[in-house]
């Protein structure tokens, strides 16, 4: 498969792998994006993997955005077929529904669903982790069970408490710091999902695999 | 070592260096100043180091009683500073002694001021920077805006370097923010997604900044954008300037706190030495996007830095003689005077000035 550049500005190159949501599309991002850390190019500040493309940061005054191309091209040739390591397994234990998923309800009503069901279909799945975005330590996950698509809210909240956990398409994630959001919230960690006084600050990193833990608390409203 | 407490905070003063680079990944924005050049500036006029951090005022300024002896520099918008009620002078090193006040009033021309002082603000680095992270509460002062009776903490250093009192940025040397601020950008990111009369509208049209505006982005208001098939893509990277066009076609430039990534298309990115220029904008001030290659921005990228190198070049290796010298620069050229003052050099850059003719025979 052939890749695309885009000019993100004169110190941002975006290479873009595909266009689609997809595990091992996704795979190849992270590949290249840690070949390209292994290699320390000189110029290159920092790179952004995403779903499906790798933003790359530059000093254009260092190196040249056709060398840099250059440089990625033949990397992304010799990178070899993604055996990928075994993936690291994060547990979140999570309380759902009450105070704590006020929007469980509302989920279980519109796919026609118990709670219960909810929650099953939600802690069921072992997520791929696709990137961190959106806020500090955010882990996209997916994929959702079709079942549980549901529609954001049509107003934001203006306050997502930390460690909740929201679905927003066919996609789930996790708020690490109060915010404001639209994602339907159905629970909540108290896992710390942010610290900045950490090197590696979030204990979610892409590619790993996340299952959420339903502990007791729960029980309907 | 605490050089000042925090009397009046002021609107929104926040610790801010150059920025937090290669925690993206991890969802953490690159935060730093809004306007780079002036924080530079300030740092240079002290002999800091460019990147050490400073104190970024918006708006209306903090009133800061000294708790030591320090020099200072003031760069950025004009706040009309005063010492003890008596005003200094901006883009100036100068003196403020233990126990008397500086206060910077509101900004009459321009948005944010810096303050750099001699050794740095010593705020705790977090992930490789000092800067306040607003966002993600964390960074500068508790991760958060100066509030009162915070202190400010400079790194320990020898001495402070009085015999910089008196250095002043040439005049000049900030380019003042037209009526109109014209930003030069690069196309390249979502262009695709957007018709040609889309961009052409972009491109030609005149925008004004809206009161949304704060330090993750600029909104602006003008004629819509208009989108082949919509505005939504698959998140991924948001780069530092880039213009953002949401479904109702109106853009939005995404700044030093925006989030690392988002789901809307992004028409174009404004090049470094402009997105310094927004950190000045005012809402109401009408914006101009003007498109150039990736090779004239690496031009225009090598120009803006060597008017850096100028400064450098000129405070950090005093000559050794008074009198009057010639600084030539790639295609510019310079006049320099050194004088002496309380037995220290004193070196000042006057009238940048452009000699394209005679620049070979100096």
């Amino acid at each position: 498969m052939s890749i695309r550049f885009r000019d993100g500005g004169e110190s941002c190159l975006v290479v873009e792998l595909g266009n689609a949501i997809e595990i091992a599309l996704n795979r190849q991002v992270r590949a290249l994006s840690q070949a390209l850390e292994q290699v320390r190019v000189k110029g290159v500040l920092e790179a952004v993997p995403t779903y499906r493309s790798l933003a790359i940061y530059y000093d254009p005054l260092t190196i040249g955005r056709d060398a840099l191309r250059q440089q990625v091209s033949s990397l992304y040739g010799s990178l070899a077929d993604q055996g990928d390591r075994t993936p690291k397994i994060v547990e979140v234990p999570t309380v759902y529904g009450r105070e704590y998923g006020p929007d469980i309800e509302f989920v279980a009503r519109h796919s026609g669903l118990s709670p219960d069901e909810v929650i099953r279909l939600h802690s069921e799945p072992l997520y791929h982790v696709y990137m961190l975005g959106f806020m500090a330590g955010f882990p996209y996950l997916g994929d959702l069970s079709e079942r549980l698509a549901v529609p954001r809210l049509s107003t934001p909240r203006l306050k997502v408490p930390a460690g909740s956990v929201g679905i927003g398409g066919r996609q789930t994630g996790i708020y690490p710091i109060e915010s404001p959001g639209g994602w339907r919230i159905i629970g909540r960690t108290s896992l710390r999902l942010f610290d900045p006084s950490s090197e590696t600050p979030t204990p979610i990193l892409p590619g790993d695999k996340v299952r959420f833990m339903p502990i007791a608390q729960r029980g309907r409203l | 070592m605490d050089a000042f407490e925090v009397v009046k905070p002021g609107f929104l003063s926040t610790v801010q260096d150059l920025g937090r680079i290669g925690y993206q990944k991890f969802g953490v924005p690159t935060s730093g100043a809004m306007d780079r050049t002036a924080l530079r500036a300030a740092n240079l006029l002290l002999d800091n180091k460019e990147g050490f951090a400073g104190l970024e005022a918006t708006a209306e300024g903090p009133t800061l009683r000294a708790l030591i002896d320090v020099v200072v520099a003031i760069v950025g918008a004009d706040m009309q500073p005063l010492v003890d009620g008596r005003s200094v002078e901006c883009r100036t090193a100068i003196e403020i002694r233990s126990g008397q006040t500086l206060e910077l009033q509101r900004a009459r021309r321009g948005l944010r001021a810096y303050l750099a002082v001699a050794g740095g603000i010593d705020v705790p680095t977090m992930l490789g920077s000092r800067s306040t992270c607003l966002p993600a509460a964390f960074g500068g002062v508790c991760g958060r805006a100066l509030r009162e009776d915070d202190r400010l903490p400079i790194s320990p250093i020898d001495r402070q370097p009085t015999a910089l009192i008196g250095r002043r940025l040439p005049s000049g040397w900030l380019k003042p923010i037209d009526e109109v601020l014209t930003v030069r950008v690069i196309l390249g990111l979502q262009e695709d997604e957007f018709t040609s009369e889309g961009i052409h509208t972009f491109l030609s049209e005149s925008y004004r900044v809206t009161p949304q505006m704060d330090r993750v982005g600029v909104r602006l208001h003008g004629p819509a954008i208009a989108h082949r098939s919509g505005a939504d893509i698959i998140s991924d990277s948001t780069p530092l300037g880039a213009v953002q066009v949401a479904a109702d076609g109106q853009p939005m430039i995404l700044l030093a706190d925006r989030q690392t990534t988002g789901g809307y298309t992004k028409i174009a990115v404004v090049m470094q030495e402009d997105i310094s220029r927004l950190g000045q904008a005012r809402p109401e001030q009408v914006v101009r996007f003007r498109q150039i290659s990736i090779s004239e921005a690496c031009a225009a990228l090598r120009t803006y830095e060597e008017r850096f190198d100028v400064l450098r070049r000129t405070w950090q290796s005093p000559p050794r003689e008074r009198g009057s010298y010639r600084l030539r620069l790639g295609a510019g050229s310079y006049r320099a005077s050194v004088d002496e003052v309380r037995g220290a050099y004193r070196v000042s850059l006057e009238g940048i000035e452009r000699e394209l003719d005679d620049a070979e025979e100096q």
